[in-house]
């Protein structure tokens, strides 16, 4: 009984000790020093990204004097309301790119998952070894600074004011806008026949346009139909043209003795602003080796994009558009600052690609449109 | 023989109860008399296409209906039921004279010089919003911002009067007015230019940048593109291809490209394809 208290009394004090190391970073510290190879540590890194422990993520940087920390969650988590504020990070994936005794580049894949599906972002990441200690050497985020002044936005902005409930039969409407599909093509994919092309806004009005299309068999009959969905800028302003791409998963162009084209356009209110230039677009490979269309978005107008969606088509050497692909930018635009972007091509149609036109869909919180 | 004599009977039972004779053709909102022949009481129906009227009358004497009982257009029925049985006659209300005019003009925007693009359809009604289906002569008046008015008479036929017009050579808001009598209605239509003519861009080298406009947009009957109206901007140099889609800003587009060495610089509007130029390199 006499050795009792004094045992607990040691177990006790043992316990507070240890929730004291724990409370104050010891465990953490024993992560970090456990990353005893590169591939630890970018994966204990991505981890605490995953979860959003940016205080630890930071932590894990070997170059964490060089930021603040504020910059490092921004370059992550997005800022502006950009589409990454509206992403997690579903997975990720690490692989080694080159190894040396002391120091390594390691290249991971991030899967975002986002309100408008999957994004991935890859990044090749510098990996320093301190001591007994692998760790990550953060790229600095670079963040354009707009120098403060006065853009004059004064582009054209359309209503409508449309026949009211009240007015008798027969009283004047205003018509909906005039939309002409001026190219179409229907593409064999190994899994699914896709229906590709452009439509152009004949009209002095903006139109709200949608393209849909019926796969016809040999008997006439309807198989399937379907949208264009957002593989098109609904919002088109006069003498606009806007690719579409319309998929039919499941069908093979075999089956397919004819197609059916609809385009619906209605009128909207739209405004001309903002103006999005799409600068240095070239054909060229991501770090994975696949073809993709790269360039960035610059926004001239003076208020923030939130989300942007690069549509893009493809011709052939006749002119003929062969092929249509997107892709969302995860950063907002913020006004004269250049925003990277990557849009997928598929290698086969890559060797194929004569040129092509970029258009940009947009969307702003405080339009709303 | 035995059928025959049973229906002779009918008839001459009929005819002594009494018979209703109504006018063939009757003006709709005029009031008029329907004489009956027999004697007694008896009670009388109107059925028209709006509704139905009862009241009691007496046989042998005329039965006046109301102004207000015949608005509506078309096949009425008058029935008369005494004790003896029932007898009807049917007969016509036609519209009254032209008071209304319902107007349809498509489309609300036209490009200039189009033909036959302007299609005026014009219903004609009495006061009641009966349709008039006697031919009548409608006035369709074209009244351009600039130049002659047109008048082109046009007779409805069954109650319609249409015709199409080309649409001029100048943009701007057009009024079309249909008139019957004294009904008259007007409509506004919007010429709008077409697409742009001799579409050309210069260049003009700023410090960090190039400044591209276009000359002032005009179709190829002179009138200016309207503002909002989408030019494309193409450039191709040594860091790849830009491009940017403007919309005319007081006629003109214009738009600032960075450029890298030798450029050359398109532009496009629509299906419509501009000039191109080549600038040498050394910004």
């Amino acid at each position: 009984m006499k050795a009792f208290l004094p045992l607990f009394i040691g177990l006790v004090t043992a316990g507070l000790v240890a929730m004291a190391w724990v409370e104050s970073g010891g465990l953490a510290l024993h992560e970090m020093r456990s990353a005893g190879t590169p591939q630890e540590a970018v994966e204990a890194l991505v981890t605490d990204i995953q979860s959003r422990n940016w205080d630890r993520a930071y932590a894990r940087l070997a170059n964490s004097n060089d930021f603040e920390k504020q910059a490092f969650i921004r370059d992550l988590a997005g800022s502006s309301g950009s589409l990454r504020t509206y992403s997690s990070l579903e997975s990720f994936k690490v692989w080694p790119v080159e190894a040396g005794a002391d120091d390594a580049t390691m290249r991971v894949r991030l899967n975002w998952s986002s309100a408008v599906g999957p994004l991935d972002d890859v990044r090749d990441l510098e990996v320093k070894k301190e001591g007994n200690v692998w760790k990550v050497v953060w790229p600095k985020p670079q963040f354009a600074k707009v120098p403060p002044q006065v853009i004059p936005v004064n582009y054209l902005r359309w209503d409508v004011i449309g026949r009211g409930p009240t007015d008798d039969w027969g009283v004047q409407n205003v018509d909906n806008p005039n939309v002409r599909i001026t190219s179409m093509n229907a593409v064999e994919r190994p899994d699914r026949v896709v229906i590709v092309g452009e439509v152009v806004n004949e009209d002095t009005v903006p139109a709200y346009v949608n393209v849909n299309a019926t796969l016809l068999n040999s008997d006439s009959k309807p198989m399937d139909q379907e949208g264009s969905f957002d593989m098109i800028s609904h919002t088109l302003l006069p003498r606009q043209v806007s690719p579409y791409r319309i998929d039919f998963p499941g069908f093979h162009l075999q089956q397919v003795k004819s197609v059916r084209m609809d385009v619906k356009a209605m009128l909207v209110p739209a405004s001309a602003d903002p103006v999005i230039a799409v600068t240095d677009q070239k054909m060229d490979k991501d770090p994975l080796g696949k073809n993709v269309l790269r360039g960035a978005l610059v926004n001239q107008s003076g208020q923030t994009v939130n989300i942007a969606q690069v549509l893009a088509d493809y011709y052939d050497a006749n002119g003929r558009v062969i092929w249509v692909s997107d892709g969302y930018v995860d950063q907002a635009l913020e006004p004269q600052v250049a925003v990277p972007f990557a849009v997928d091509v598929p290698d086969d149609v890559a060797s194929k690609i004569h040129n092509y036109h970029v258009l940009v869909n947009h969307y702003s919180i405080h339009e709303g449109s | 023989m035995l059928r025959l004599t049973a229906c002779l009977l009918l008839l001459m039972r009929l005819a002594a109860f009494g018979e209703v004779h109504p006018p063939a053709q009757v003006t709709a909102g005029k009031g008029f008399s329907i004489s009956t022949t027999g004697s007694g009481d008896a009670s009388f129906y109107l059925i028209s296409p709006g509704h139905v009227a009862k009241r009691e009358v007496k046989l042998g004497q005329d039965i006046p209906v109301d102004a207000s009982d015949v608005k509506k257009a078309g096949r009425y029925l008058a029935i008369a039921c005494g004790s003896g049985g029932c007898n009807s006659a049917a007969f016509y209300v036609m519209a009254a004279e032209p008071d209304k005019v319902s107007f349809f003009l498509h489309p609300s925007r036209v490009r200039v010089k189009s033909n036959d693009a302007i299609n005026a359809t014009a219903f004609v009604f009495d006061q009641f919003y009966n349709l008039v289906l006697t031919p009548v002569t409608v006035d369709f008046k074209v009244i351009p911002k600039t130049g002659p008015p047109i008048d082109r008479p046009i007779k409805s036929n069954l109650g319609v009067a249409w015709m199409r017009v080309a649409s001029t050579p100048k943009q701007g808001p057009v009024k079309v007015i249909a008139e019957v009598g004294k009904a008259s209605e007007p409509r506004v239509i919007q010429q709008v230019a077409s697409d742009a003519c001799n579409l050309r861009i210069k260049a003009t080298r700023t410090a960090k940048a190039v400044l591209i406009e276009t000359d002032p947009l005009r179709d190829c009957s002179g009138n200016a593109i309207p503002d909002g109206t989408i030019v494309s901007f193409t450039e191709i140099d040594g860091k790849g291809k830009t491009t940017v889609d403007v919309p005319i800003k007081k006629g003109i587009a214009r738009t600032q490209l960075p450029v890298n060495g030798r450029a050359k610089i398109s532009v496009a509007s629509g299906v419509v394809i501009g000039n191109e130029i080549s600038l040498g390199g050394g910004l």
